[in-house]
């Protein structure tokens, strides 16, 4: 029996699943854009939540971590620094409001049919084995007619969470995973490039050399000159 | 119902008793930052060759200026409470309660003393990681607060905050990793059974040390690093528009996150609550074989160390001027995090060779040296400046 359906993990789940709903539908209802971050905030929260009863709590706290401690900071960050108060009155509903409905209510009955009991559940939903973690050594190892030969044994393991999915990204899927980064390299360097612009010839005149020679963007002359 | 039943009940595991245990928190962390409060201000005024509050409670016989540490909050709840009447009213209200929430549940998972008595901790497999999550949310106070008060001082302080917070987290988390590689373990007891049996991780880790002290002065925003709050540029930064309780829900949201970090830096590389090197010493095998005395031993010794560095944050205020901004930024990111990053690769490599024996050596000579840089005659001051005599109480 999946221990979701079953005692307090449900209670919590109802609970925190039905705020993790309501509070990503008002991310998107929200006038003033700060409100909406703070609902995404909750939203990732939430789901930290749901990562723990599901007992995948690296993954919980990485969530945490990454999204409510880092990127959600710089969303703040760049709407404080755009500083829109309210967006003005407009009509809230798009003209295409009819296509988006019809295409979320498809996605919906496609995760529907999906996450039904017996399709997509793990059909073993034991976390120990989700857990365990193959180590494999040459081995001495007897056959049945006396000859001795070496052969890989694998040694399956119970480990923690943290280390289950080390050793998941760093051996299983290492191709995947460094691929991955460097895709997001390729992205970090495209933004460094946007944001790092050449000063204008004029620019140039009436900034003093002594700040030339320690700072190249603009936005730097620009901190220097505050501070 | 035996006591093994009401124990696992699951009302009493998920309601009774992390309520039980957030309880005993919060009132440890009251009690800690009402105390720090006192203390920082009366070494201040030492270090600064001043009297600091020393009369409040005189009066009724209460020594050393002692009744400050009532009088304080008896001043915050009496003083008129302002809301300006342009701020962001949700967001206004939310901003000074909301860091004390993740402050308290760290103090559910650090380990206090030697596991069965007095650890205050739901075992977390992932302890330091959520701790490091934890921590990492106490932002969005002085961000929503500095936003919600429509003050351009204070909107450039939350702005200033989150822009510090984001670049040393960085190094903040980089610098544990060497600690993780040579723990092999997620677990603050894991990471503190570690450090008896061998040395405690300053040594190994001298780098690593180095730049999470550096790093959590900058989480904190405290002295050198203070520039949310810089008052000689922003007034008083983010909390300019925050006045009474509201006020102090700030201060004790920063006080609470500086034990938080100093209990982190006393679990990681400074032995926890023990006092074993080597496997000698006061280990956690001694202390569990004291029984109840032994754990409260254990308590102690891990509240005094994180007491120690309390004062170290105090002495650090007093002695360095604040950075600009931009020297704040080429701190973080062209220093601290190459030098965590060398330092998680060269720790990578000794450990993959195992040689863990040389990191040690190398963080002996490192504090060998320091400790002789900062014996070494100092230079002749002219005698002819006129400074106040440093001040001793009659």
């Amino acid at each position: 029996m999946d221990e979701l359906t079953q005692g307090m993990p449900l209670v919590v789940f109802l609970i925190i699943g039905t705020i993790a709903v309501a509070s990503s539908i008002l991310v998107v209802a929200m006038r003033n854009p700060v409100h909406s971050a703070l609902f995404l905030l909750l939203t990732f929260l939430c789901v930290a939540v749901l990562f723990v009863i599901r007992e995948a709590e690296f993954v919980a706290a990485v969530q945490v971590l990454v999204y409510a401690g880092g990127i959600m900071v710089l969303f703040l960050f760049v709407v404080m620094l755009i500083n829109v108060r309210h967006l003005p009155e407009e009509r809230v509903m798009s003209r295409f409001w009819k296509g988006g409905f019809a295409v979320g209510l498809g996605i919906f009955i496609l995760f529907a049919a999906l996450v039904r009991p017996g399709v997509y559940h793990d059909p073993n939903p034991n976390t120990k084995e989700l857990r365990t973690v193959r180590t494999y050594r040459m081995r001495n190892v007897r056959q049945a007619d006396g000859t001795v030969i070496r052969k890989r044994v694998a040694r399956p393991r119970v480990v923690g969470n943290s280390e289950a999915v080390g050793m998941m990204l760093y051996r299983d899927y290492l191709v995947p995973f460094e691929v991955i980064s460097l895709f997001l390299l390729v992205a970090m360097i495209g933004a460094i490039i946007i944001g790092k612009r050449e000063l204008s010839a004029d620019e140039e005149e009436t900034t003093p050399a002594f700040i030339l020679e320690r700072t190249e963007t603009e936005r730097e002359v620009k901190e220097s000159f505050s501070a | 119902m035996t006591t093994l039943a009401a124990i696992t009940n699951p009302w009493m595991h998920y309601l009774i008793w992390p309520v039980v245990k957030f309880s005993i928190a919060f009132i440890i962390v009251q009690g800690i930052v009402a105390a720090m409060n006192w203390i920082e201000r009366r070494l201040l005024g030492l270090f600064q060759a001043r009297l600091g509050p020393n009369r409040v409670g005189s009066e009724i016989g209460i020594p050393w200026g002692l009744g400050q540490i009532i009088a304080d909050p008896v001043k915050f709840l009496l003083k008129e409470d302002i809301v300006p009447s342009s701020s962001e009213k949700v967001a206004y209200y939310l901003g000074p309660i909301l860091p004390l929430v993740p402050a308290f549940i760290v103090f559910c998972l650090i380990p206090f003393g030697p596991p069965p008595t007095f650890a205050v901790t739901s075992n977390v497999n992932v302890g330091l990681l959520l701790i490091l999550a934890m921590t990492s949310t106490v932002v969005y106070g002085i961000i929503l607060g500095g936003w919600a008060s429509n003050n351009k001082y204070s909107l450039m302080g939350g702005l200033r905050s989150a822009a510090q917070m984001v670049s040393y987290e960085v190094p903040f988390g980089l610098s544990i990793v060497g600690v993780l590689m040579l723990a092999g373990s997620l677990e603050l007891e894991e990471i503190i059974r570690y450090q008896e049996r061998n040395a405690w991780m300053f040594i190994p880790q001298i780098v690593a040390c180095f730049i999470f002290i550096v790093a959590m002065n900058a989480e904190n925003n405290r002295t050198p690093f203070d520039l949310p709050e810089a008052e000689s540029e922003l007034v008083a930064g983010y909390h300019t528009e925050y006045s009474a309780m509201k006020f102090a829900f700030y201060m004790l949201s920063e006080y609470s996150m500086m034990v938080v970090n100093c209990c982190l830096i006393v679990s990681l590389f400074f032995g926890g609550w023990t006092l074993a090197m080597g496997g000698f010493g006061l280990t956690t095998a001694v202390l569990k074989g004291w029984g109840l005395l032994g754990g409260l031993l254990g308590t102690l010794i891990f509240v005094t160390k994180v007491m120690t560095f309390m004062l170290v944050y105090i002495w650090t205020r007093a002695t360095f001027p604040r950075f600009r901004f931009d020297q704040l930024m080429d701190l973080g990111w062209k220093f601290l995090i190459p030098l965590a990053l060398a330092n998680i690769f060269v720790t990578g490599i000794v450990v993959l060779a195992g040689g863990e024996w040389l990191l040690s050596v190398f963080g002996v000579a490192v504090i060998v040296a320091v400790v002789v840089f900062m014996m070494r005659k100092p230079e002749k001051v002219s005698r002819k400046v006129m400074h106040a005599s440093p001040v001793s109480e009659a």
